[in-house]
């Protein structure tokens, strides 16, 4: 129980790191969505190509609104909320922040045709929104899968974890 | 933009109608104004689908709704399904309301 606690509170911090990375000085490899005014109006195929990299980024992905720290709506914040229960590996999580991005927010829902946000991705592979991770997270399949993918973060880590706060 | 406007009543034809529900419930989470909605559909078309696929079949009966719409949630049964919590709970627990405060949407206005 309480190295779950202390996972999602790392989490917030990681993937705070994670999301801000495309605000910063960027570099070209990790910059896929904030792109000059005249490279905006190119067409979607590099939002295609700049969401592949995005989904193919961490094992885990979520697309949501706001920051895993700051969630911008309750659906979002529900969907963070349950990874950090089961104990995901913030080094293995991003999250992308579509407020940020019109073009991300808009792409994405083509990308996986999904029409709302939060969206999940483990091992780029579509898992579904919010009720779908709660439902799987009520029935136990959510465990599996992060299980089977080995995303969950060790108990070696949480020691770690722990000192560091 | 919006050709009709989206009610509870609506959507819970529009399911019936076009996925043979045999039970909906759906309501509105978004204090009247007709944007945000949480439902629970029980239907047999769910039968043999993992809960994505279901979720897409919905996605897909009621695409021009939901585009209208900030936001949708959803429970997806099978009539068997439903007829086992039912048993087991003593009555079912409707629409999903997570990531809702007291069953409206808390969110961004954007």
């Amino acid at each position: 129980m309480f190295s779950r606690t202390v996972f999602s509170r790392s989490i917030l911090r990681q993937t705070a790191a994670a999301v801000a990375r495309p605000t910063a000085a960027p570099t070209p490899a990790f910059r896929p969505f904030l792109l000059t005014a005249s490279q905006i109006r190119l067409l979607s195929d590099q939002t295609r190509q700049a969401i592949d990299k995005a989904v193919g980024s961490a094992p885990v992905v979520l697309f949501m609104k706001g920051t895993p720290e700051t969630p911008q709506c309750g659906f979002s914040r529900a969907s963070i909320q349950i990874l950090g229960l089961q104990g995901v590996d913030p080094n293995k999580f991003a999250a992308f922040n579509v407020l940020e991005d019109p073009e991300l927010r808009q792409g994405i829902k083509e990308y996986s045709d999904w029409p709302t946000i939060p969206q999940l991705y483990v091992d780029k592979e579509f898992i579904g929104g919010c009720d779908i991770i709660v439902s799987m997270h009520q029935n136990g399949e959510l465990a599996k899968l992060l299980d089977e993918k080995k995303v969950l973060a060790t108990e070696a880590e949480a020691e770690g974890e722990e000192k560091k706060e | 933009m919006a050709s009709t406007s989206i009610t509870e009543a609506s959507l819970t034809a529009a399911l019936k109608d076009r996925l043979k529900a045999t039970h909906v419930e759906v309501t509105d989470m978004s204090g009247g104004c007709g944007q945000s909605f949480t439902s629970l559909i029980v239907s047999p078309d769910f039968v043999g689908k993992n809960s994505l696929k279901r979720h897409r079949l919905v996605n897909a009966a009621l695409k021009d709704e939901i585009a209208q719409i900030h936001a949708w949630s959803a429970k997806c049964q099978t009539p068997d399904e439903y007829a086992k919590e039912q048993a087991a709970t003593g009555g079912n627990d409707g629409p999903p309301m997570d990531g809702t405060v007291g069953g409206k949407v808390d969110g961004t206005t954007q």
